[in-house]
């Protein structure tokens, strides 16, 4: 609000920007904008995860699963169909999930409709036992012959190979289904049991990207999801290219990886532009002093006629949209799936010490983090390497303690992540740039 | 139609294995709701407090094996066990002084406490990472005597075609885990201390009221939650094995099992406890042998006839889980829910 503050604000990320373009100095143009796409992908993550906590104070631990689900879109999105799979058993398998979806909602409309009695827990009980027999039937078969297409390079379904553009929207869809039914179940009970509920439902996510070979390949990865941004053997093929860096006096080929890096970096930054600006509309509107109203004191609001628990849900949703669009921006430019690198420290508890360090409920806040806190993540690994190798350097070559240090420097991002969330926590719970 | 024997596969892959595993669940669900009655929130670092309990366990069951010290046929490691809780003690009480006092003084809402366990839970898991020999690999440190019982001495004795397996280290779980809870049992039901705790947990006004020393209270939960922690988790590795990340991705079943059997209800945590540990274990079996040995002689049915792979076993403990806070939130024994 005041003046001063905003000029800490600017301050700030003057700095942070110092802190990439030293980046480019000393190391090269090439890994800055790499670890710049990242950071601006982290950022739209803590936009999300800021509106679920700084606007709501509702605590997500399954930032990861929402992650991954946009990955997910994007495969189902950009990759081409493939028609073999889907002559083999495409319609079976989408059967079967038919028939086990009709069973669960068959279920609950027997729960809903009929009397509570005893027959009402066997109806349920035997059409779930008998749907989910006839679901395993056919979906297996389905699944079997699929798999069966030309493992080692299909042995999926393949997706809609539509622009891989339109899979950013579809992450956040897929990412705020799964989040309306956790919030469903878990909302409204005590503060802790989203926290546990989100925990699972991420693990659950993750085995499922890695065993359902036909919707993901599983562990084999889904590689060369089409990019919506040139390729780097297009530019330099392409006249105009090698003439214009032959012109600016830079190698083609360095030049032509950069050139890809900031066609991404601008798609990035109108879609995380795009964010703010709704975000800061819906801080400052009416539906935002609300929720920070029913955050601060849920009683009160409720008094008030405010209905706590679905402007929860409301809210859950809308910042797992935002994580989900992020997975698929992220699996976008990798132009990859690779089910066995989502982990929680790096997807979840990364994107929270964003959140915090940079300022819960401070939309701007959260962008600082992801900037900060990426550019640690990448640079904390070696700086700490060079750190350990100076201390250590008056022992002797060989010594055990130096050789145990040394191969333990991999281990100190974990150490600096719980630290740094600890002592912000601690010292300065309101982070960087605090709420207004 | 062979019933004996059909049994007999099912003790030997469902029911002996889920006990030992129920076992060490409740244990390390016990710790969860302890800490959630007594300092009121859930504490996500107990995952990795088990794991660095197990790999300071480790440590000196290496050096006692070193000096040349063993309990053959027993493991050494439950001679280093005590060794292992007492410095799981001071680690725990460390963080206690210097991270959660804070807290509590200030009277934090119960979901920071939840995040600065999220942070020591890093912090932990760096240290146990840290250590000297204990890395991410697995590391398997169960020595002495394999079998109580094995295969080939069962067959020997039974003339039954199925063998029937016990290993020593689940038995020794069971025996341990029983001695734990009703030691724990004891110590909250029958002593000053301990009945000072319950009533710090069921109402903390009136509790202060009575002069009983909040700060005493936590000093002898963390103290509990430690030695219940390093032992479960050290049972868990001479079961299996052990590495770090597994004991991370044990929170979401020890958790399920502490609000499934009620937040803050020990008898609840250990229901809970065997419940996840069954239902994980059975959904994921597949029962084609046993089946076989029900139905008619020389038939074997035609799928594997399990109901989920088990790499979804998460999923079990989370549909549980699910079910409960939708039709239950306070647990199967009531549990607090606030």
């Amino acid at each position: 609000m005041t003046a001063a503050m905003d000029k800490k604000a600017v301050l700030l990320f003057v700095l942070v920007g110092a802190l990439f373009i030293g980046t480019g100095f000393l190391e090269s143009w090439n890994t800055t904008l790499g670890i710049f796409n990242m950071a601006l992908v982290s950022a739209i993550m803590a936009l999300g995860v800021n509106m679920q906590w700084g606007y709501a104070g509702l605590f997500n631990v399954g930032v990861m699963g929402f992650v991954a689900l946009g990955g997910l879109a994007a495969v189902l999105v950009g990759m081409p169909p493939v028609g073999d799979a889907w002559a083999a058993g495409g319609l079976q398998v989408l059967l079967g999930l038919v028939l086990g979806a009709a069973t669960i909602v068959l279920a609950i409309l027997i729960y809903t409709k009929m009397p509570p009695t005893r027959a009402r827990i066997w109806a349920m009980i035997a059409v779930l036992v008998l749907g989910f027999v006839i679901f395993r039937a056919v979906f297996d078969s389905g699944v079997a012959l699929v798999e069966a297409v030309n493992p080692a390079a299909e042995g999926y379904l393949g997706g809609l190979g539509l622009p891989v553009l339109l899979a950013w929207p579809v992450g956040g869809v897929l990412a705020a289904g799964a989040a309306w039914v956790i919030g469903k179940t878990a909302l409204g009970l005590r503060s802790d049991y989203l926290a546990i509920a989100t925990l699972g439902v991420s693990e659950i996510i993750i085995a499922v990207l890695k065993n359902e070979d036909w919707l993901t390949r599983g562990v084999k990865n889904v590689t060369g999801i089409p990019r919506p941004v040139p390729y780097e053997v297009e530019l330099q093929a392409s006249a105009w290219f090698t003439d214009l860096s032959a012109r600016l006096g830079v190698d083609p080929v360095a030049f032509s990886s950069v050139t890809v890096k900031l066609c991404y970096a601008g798609l990035f930054i109108i879609v995380l532009l795009i964010l703010i600006w709704f975000s800061e509309k819906a801080w400052n509107s009416p539906w935002g002093r609300m929720m920070r109203a029913i955050r601060d004191n849920e009683v009160s609001a409720a008094a008030m006629g405010k209905d706590v628990k679905s402007r929860h849900l409301q809210v859950f949703v809308l910042g797992s949209a935002v994580v989900g669009m992020a997975g698929a921006m992220m699996a976008t430019l990798d132009s990859q799936l690779v089910p066995s690198s989502y982990q929680p420290l790096r997807f979840t508890f990364l994107v929270w010490v964003m959140v915090i360090v940079g300022g819960s409920g401070n939309n701007w806040g959260a962008v600082l983090g992801g900037f900060l806190i990426w550019w640690l993540w990448v640079m904390v690994e070696p700086i700490g390497y060079d750190a350990l190798v100076f201390l250590t350097s008056g022992m002797a070559e060989g010594n055990w303690l130096r050789d145990h240090l040394l191969e333990s420097a991999a281990h100190t991002r974990l150490l600096t992540m719980g630290l740094v969330l600890l002592l912000v926590l601690r010292f300065s719970p309101r982070g960087l740039i605090p709420e207004r | 139609m062979d019933v004996l024997n059909a049994i007999v596969v099912l003790l030997n892959f469902v029911i002996i294995p889920a006990t030992a595993y129920g076992a060490q669940l409740a244990l390390g669900a016990l710790g969860v709701t302890l800490i959630y009655g007594i300092l009121r929130f859930s504490n996500f670092a107990h995952g990795d407090t088990m794991a660095f309990g197990t790999a300071a366990t480790i440590l000196v069951t290496w050096g006692m094996t070193g000096l040349g010290m063993s309990i053959a046929p027993l493991p050494t490691a439950l001679l280093a066990l005590p060794f292992g809780i007492m410095v799981t003690m001071l680690l725990v009480l460390g963080f206690d002084r210097v991270v959660y006092r804070f807290y509590r003084r200030v009277k934090a809402k119960p979901i920071i406490l939840v995040m600065v366990s999220i942070g020591v839970m890093f912090t932990m898991n760096a240290l146990t990472r840290f250590l000297p020999g204990i890395g991410v690999d697995d590391i398997r440190f169960a020595d002495g005597e394999r079998f109580l019982i094995s295969v080939r001495t069962f067959r020997e004795m039974t003339g039954l075609e199925e063998g029937l397996a016990i290993r020593t280290t689940q038995a020794i779980t069971v025996v341990v885990a029983a001695i734990c809870v009703v030691a724990l049992f004891w110590f909250l039901n029958r002593t000053r201390t301990g009945k000072s705790m319950r009533a710090y947990s069921d109402n903390e006004d009136l509790a202060l009221l009575s002069g009983i020393n909040p700060e005493r209270v936590v000093l002898i939960t963390w103290l509990i939650v430690a030695a219940l922690a390093t032992t479960a988790g050290t049972l868990y590795g001479l079961d299996k094995a052990f590495k770090a990340f597994t004991y991370f991705q044990l929170l979401l079943p020890i958790f399920a099992a502490a609000i499934v059997g009620g937040l803050g209800n020990p008898i609840g945590a250990i229901m809970g406890g065997f419940l996840i540990a069954f239902s994980e274990v059975s959904v994921t079996y597949a029962f084609r042998k046993v089946v076989g040995y029900l139905g008619p002689a020389d038939w074997q049915p035609e799928g594997m006839i399990q109901l989920l792979s088990t790499d979804y076993k998460f999923a079990v403990s989370f549909s549980i889980l699910l079910i409960v806070l939708l039709f239950r939130p306070t647990g199967i024994m009531k549990g607090k829910s606030i």
